[in-house]
């Protein structure tokens, strides 16, 4: 029995439901992956409990098969036959929201003019009812000349029916007629289909209306929405925090069981720092991935995402943005990495790419215990402006300016940068819906898997990298040299630490030495790095109040002046603002615009900043304290 | 009877699509939202700062900036 493979294209605008449909006729193994050169996402599934051999491809919810942006073009050039790799499918399911099917039929007069045969699946018929609305399905199917079934997935309804359906793709009715090619006739063709087919409009959606009052009323829709985000910050914040320690226990846990395994030397370091630390390094994102996307995904499904992006796109327009840029920078707040895959929800792949590229500077929370360790050792505690401590204000202050730098890049890369023409600016709002957990569950399942998969492995191999950097060349040491001497020895021996020695006289004119440098270098595995490699560098044992006193003594054998005086403090806080120290960040920028461009500009402009940023910082301060000394 | 730019619309006002200025991409994405010639339009609700603008039309919620807004013109009472 030769079995022919059948591909079936599922297509529908946003909140159509397409994707409840998809996953119940596919179950849980559909395979997400991406179409070459964009970031949009391909998932593709096999038909379930099915005879035949039938592929699901779930295309991207759009309202319009052409293409105004380089995402679009891939669901138009996969349903034209101009995808490379991709043959055109032999037959398109279009879902349609029944309650919006006065807008739908647009989207089902350009999937008729593809030729590809086509069924219709309606959703949300309850609703239509419920809303005083009706429409009699066989009779729209006559109207269309094409198959309509009526469907509610995540209740199972008209599943058998469509599954039915899909097994005779060469059955399906075909309309005698074409539609209009005319805009003029199109509104006219519709209005007639509707009326053959029984339908009458629903009534307003009174219970979306009645909470739209309030949460986009001018003055509680903001106080909402402000609430609304500064709970998602918190959580993301705070609830992640305990997941992330367990895991940094665990990974010490097992570090230290490897520890009494293996004997001392290079194959226990190579397990235990490098790529015990390199795991860890990867999985500790995963609690605020989970956390963000659930929060999202939830959010999403209820319908208040939209309503965010609409009260705070006035402001975000400002900066040539849009609203729902404005969560992915929120995010970044807490972490770059869940913040740089937020940015997939802005439609426009030039304001997405802007999104990515400034989303660095906001203040991650990695950034942290290195603003912590240099304010509390040299910051004075006891100088207040009015009731606020300066050491809380300095703080306040990094904070504030990586969030306005953000804002004024992104203005900058996109006039000169990142050009090309921007989409109209349009928002659905859909109704507010009760978000199906399976629907939440599987968008979390999927980012988190996509995360592990594809920006795990870079961020492993340059974790493993940097571990060779940081143990090679090996030093002998005598019998009896104290740890902390060895491992001070060792870091200053090794290939890292002589790069952190080369690049002094670059780093010298923003006031940093070689420490600092082999610090910077280290910190390239992730910004708080630096803390425990100037630990090590100093030869403490501890990361706090020992540290913090070698690093107050230390001073520099040229000049013997302090190294860490105010200017050199003020230049490393100014500089840890701006540079894009984190590995794990550049990998996930290189997944989410698929290129190596883009993190490398990142990376460029972002390390360029820093150093002009982090040079003026210390001639001013230095200056001003040289003078009133 | 008179023509106004939808971004004139008063709030709970509606207005029949008359004209949409062509200006190739966006009127051609504008028409694919549903916002063609003979289809009623209502502004439903504004951003608390005023844009962008929310239009109820063809059992959809669709928002558009004012910008894009001027741009379709409809016949009001």
């Amino acid at each position: 029995m030769s079995e022919k493979h059948v591909r079936l294209g599922f297509l529908g605008s946003p909140n159509s439901g397409k994707t409840t449909i998809f996953n119940a006729l596919t179950g849980l193994r559909a395979k997400v992956g991406n179409y070459p050169g964009v970031t949009v996402e391909r998932r593709e599934g096999k038909l379930r409990k099915s005879n035949k051999n039938i592929t699901l491809i779930d295309l991207p919810g759009t309202y319009s098969l052409q293409p105004i942006s380089s995402d679009e073009e891939v669901v138009s050039s996969l349903l034209t036959g101009h995808s490379e790799g991709n043959s055109v499918p032999d037959g398109l399911v279009l879902t349609v929201d029944a309650c919006s099917i006065e807008r739908s039929l647009l989207l089902v007069v350009q999937a008729l003019r593809l030729g590809i045969p086509l069924c219709l699946t309606i959703t949300m018929m309850d609703e239509l009812k419920a809303r005083g609305g009706q429409i009699d399905l066989e009779k729209l199917s006559s109207a269309l000349g094409i198959p309509v079934v009526g469907v509610v997935g995540n209740k199972g309804i008209g599943l058998d029916k469509l599954k039915n359906l899909t097994q005779n793709i060469e059955e399906w009715q075909v309309p005698i007629l074409p539609p209009p090619s005319k805009t003029q006739e199109l509104s006219g063709w519709i209005a007639s289909v509707l009326s053959r087919g029984g339908y009458e409009a629903p009534e307003k959606d009174r219970r979306s209306d009645r909470i739209d009052r309030i949460l986009l009323h001018p003055f509680w829709g903001s106080l909402a929405f402000i609430a609304v985000m500064l709970f998602f910050f918190q959580i993301i914040f705070t609830w992640a925090e305990p997941a992330m320690d367990a895991i940094d226990f665990g990974v010490n846990l097992l570090q230290l069981k490897v520890e009494n395994i293996v004997k001392p030397g290079l194959l226990r370091s190579f397990l235990t720092d490098g790529v015990l630390a390199g795991v860890g390094s990867v999985i500790i994102f995963l609690p605020q991935i989970t956390l963000l996307f659930a929060i999202l995904a939830f959010l999403e499904a209820v319908g208040y995402m939209a309503r965010a992006a609409f009260v705070v796109d006035r402001a975000m327009g400002k900066i040539g943005l849009e609203g729902r840029a404005f969560v992915a920078l929120l995010s970044s707040y807490a972490c770059a990495i869940p913040g740089i895959m937020a940015a997939r929800t802005v439609p426009s792949p030039r304001q997405r790419l802007v999104t990515i590229l400034v989303a660095p500077l906001m203040t991650c929370s990695a950034r942290l215990p290195v603003y912590t360790l240099l304010i509390s050792a040299f910051i004075p505690r006891d100088i207040s402006v009015g009731p606020l401590g300066i050491q809380g204000l300095t703080l306040f202050g990094l904070y504030l300016g990586g969030g306005v730098a953000a804002f004024l890049f992104a203005g900058l890369i996109k006039k000169f940068v990142v050009k090309g023409d921007d989409l109209p600016f349009y928002l659905e709002l859909p109704p507010y819906r009760l978000p199906q957990l399976k629907v939440v569950a599987r968008q979390v399942w999927d980012r988190a898997s996509s995360f592990l998969k594809r920006a795990g492995t870079i961020i492993l191999s340059v974790a493993i990298i940097l571990w060779t950097l940081m143990t090679f060349p090996e030093t002998d040491f005598p019998d009896g040299t104290p740890e902390v001497l060895t491992k001070k020895m060792a870091i200053e021996q090794s290939f890292a630490g002589r790069l952190g020695k080369t690049i002094e006289p670059v780093i010298e004119p923003l006031g940093f030495d070689w420490k600092i440098g082999i610090g910077l270098i280290a910190s390239l595995a992730a910004r708080e790095v630096i803390v425990a490699t100037l630990a090590q560098v100093y030869a403490v044992g501890g990361e706090d109040e020992s540290l913090r006193e070698a690093m107050e003594k230390d001073k520099n054998p040229k000049t013997g002046r302090k190294v860490f005086t105010a200017a050199t403090v003020g230049s490393m806080l100014v500089f840890f603002v701006f540079a894009l120290q984190c590995t794990s960040t550049i990998a996930v920028m290189r997944r989410e615009t698929n290129s190596w461009r883009w993190p490398l500009f990142a990376f460029s402009y972002l390390l360029l900043i820093a150093y002009s940023a982090s040079f003026l910082t210390y001639r001013i301060i230095y200056a001003i304290t040289e003078n009133s000394s | 009877m008179s023509l106004i730019p939808l971004s004139k619309l008063g709030i709970g006002k509606a207005g029949t699509i008359k004209r949409v200025e062509d200006d190739g991409v966006i009127s051609r994405r504008l028409a694919d939202l549903g916002f063609l010639p003979e289809t009623l339009v209502i502004l439903s609700r504004k951003a608390p700062t005023g844009d962008p603008l929310c239009f109820e039309l063809r059992g959809s919620q669709m928002c558009l900036r004012r910008k894009e807004a001027s741009k379709i013109w409809v016949e009001v009472e």
